[in-house]
């Protein structure tokens, strides 16, 4: 048997001094995170709470919050799933603006000040940060969002030229995180308009080659509820974390409308 | 207190208040958007037209007295351009407090009340205009004197 020693890997390759953080040290700072409370088991009333953290100059709103819940309050209710910006879960009204929690950077927002945190507009509130996202959803079921196709089932693939790829590629974007939709003063009104996401996944397959049934949407669209109730304030495209440029979607679903009529 | 039931998600339950009456199709609200905007384009060269005629031209605001109207209205040129005027002004307005009312009225009673307000002092503003523009007389006859101006042929 060997007396000999292994000798340990150091646990770092790069000697430090005690007391040095490194080049990758990450700066932080503390915050205030005012959350609307809403707990209809408890009260019909809403209110804030506060907590002040501190948290690191990589962290985003949704760290913020995961702090809370799991360090502070565990009864703090919100969505999240992939909690990087694409499932579209965690959308939510972020210092009086609809962002994802996720793609916010705390450091991005005036840490001077309490950031408010509330859950998106025009759905009915379930819990703190969770809305109902049905009404929601029907709308955007209504505009039949699926390839609709005439004739044959072809053998191959169904074949698009990269400019008619090209003419509904900001619409293919969407996450359906309801940010637009409940950015948008009209929907707010009354919860009747089909709102700006349904409207751009319409025009996601209306303007795509390979659909029949644009006709049908754009019958669909062109009701009480629909584009016409847009007054173009421009509230869903600044909303949008995926860059869609909701508005010119829909004046284009407003603009095919006229040309079929007309 | 009693316990809210809260239902199973995704039961495909839409609240009450968000579910859309079916059977509002029709093109009405695209023919009402299209108009704004052609009558909204006609009406910037009617109105500009119209305050420089009467506000800048000739001898400008000075200008302005019972005469001037009598003497524009004289013209067919100027009873048509005005007659469009309040007619897609009017329209156009209406129209937009419609559209407004439709927003922001939350219950059905009000928002009814409220177009009923709008259609009929729209009704009576464009019919009471439309008889002025027409019926407008510069040297009328009350109670069998003419009452002559400067510029009123003699009797």
């Amino acid at each position: 048997m060997s007396t000999e020693t292994i000798e340990k890997e150091p646990a770092s390759k790069v000697e430090l001094a005690p007391g040095v953080g490194g080049g990758g040290e990450i700066p932080t700072f503390d915050i205030t995170l005012k959350v609307r409370r809403y707990n209809p088991e408890v009260s019909d009333e809403a209110h804030w709470d506060e907590w002040q953290l501190t948290m690191y100059g990589t962290d985003r709103v949704l760290d913020a919050l995961h702090k809370v819940k799991w360090e502070h309050d565990g009864s703090v209710s919100f969505r999240r799933s992939c909690a990087h910006g694409v499932c579209g879960s965690d959308a939510m009204r972020i210092n009086g603006r609809n962002r994802l929690a996720c793609k916010t950077l705390l450091k991005d927002l005036d840490t001077s000040k309490p950031i408010l945190v509330e859950p998106i507009k025009g759905l009915p509130v379930e819990k703190d940060l969770i809305v109902d996202m049905e009404p929601f959803f029907q709308s955007y079921r209504e505009i039949m969002p699926f390839l609709v196709s005439k004739g044959h089932e072809p053998s191959k693939e169904r074949l698009q030229s990269a400019e008619e790829r090209e003419r509904y590629d900001d619409t293919t974007k969407c996450i359906l995180c309801a940010a637009c939709t409940s950015s948008c003063p009209v929907f707010w009104t009354d919860g009747q308009y089909f709102g700006p996401a349904a409207i751009v996944n319409a025009h996601r397959f209306i303007f795509d080659s390979r659909d029949d049934a644009g006709d049908m949407r754009l019958e669909i669209l062109n009701d009480k509820e629909g584009v016409w109730r847009c007054r173009t304030t421009f509230n869903c495209s600044e909303a949008c974390p995926r860059g869609i440029q909701v508005t010119k979607a829909i004046s284009e679903v407003k603009q095919a409308i006229l040309t079929r009529k007309i | 207190m009693a316990t809210p039931t809260i239902e199973t998600p995704r039961s495909g339950r839409v609240s009450p208040g968000y579910s859309r009456t079916p059977g509002s199709r029709g093109n009405f609200e695209m023919i009402a958007w299209l108009f704004m905007r052609i009558s909204g384009a006609i009406l910037v060269v009617l109105i500009f037209v119209h305050l420089y005629v009467n506000l800048v031209a000739g001898d400008g605001i000075t200008g302005i007295d019972f005469g001037f109207v009598a003497g524009k209205w004289a013209s067919p040129f100027w009873q048509i351009w005005d007659l469009t005027m309040l007619w897609l002004a009017m329209l156009h307005g209406t129209n937009g407090i419609r559209v407004i009312i439709n927003d922001y009225a939350e219950k059905n009673s009000t928002r009814m009340w409220l177009k009923g307000v709008l259609y009929t002092s729209t009704v009576v503003i464009v019919v009471l205009g439309t008889l002025v523009i027409f019926t407008f007389d510069p040297c009328p006859v009350i109670d069998g004197v003419a009452h002559v101006a400067d510029y009123c042929p003699a009797p």
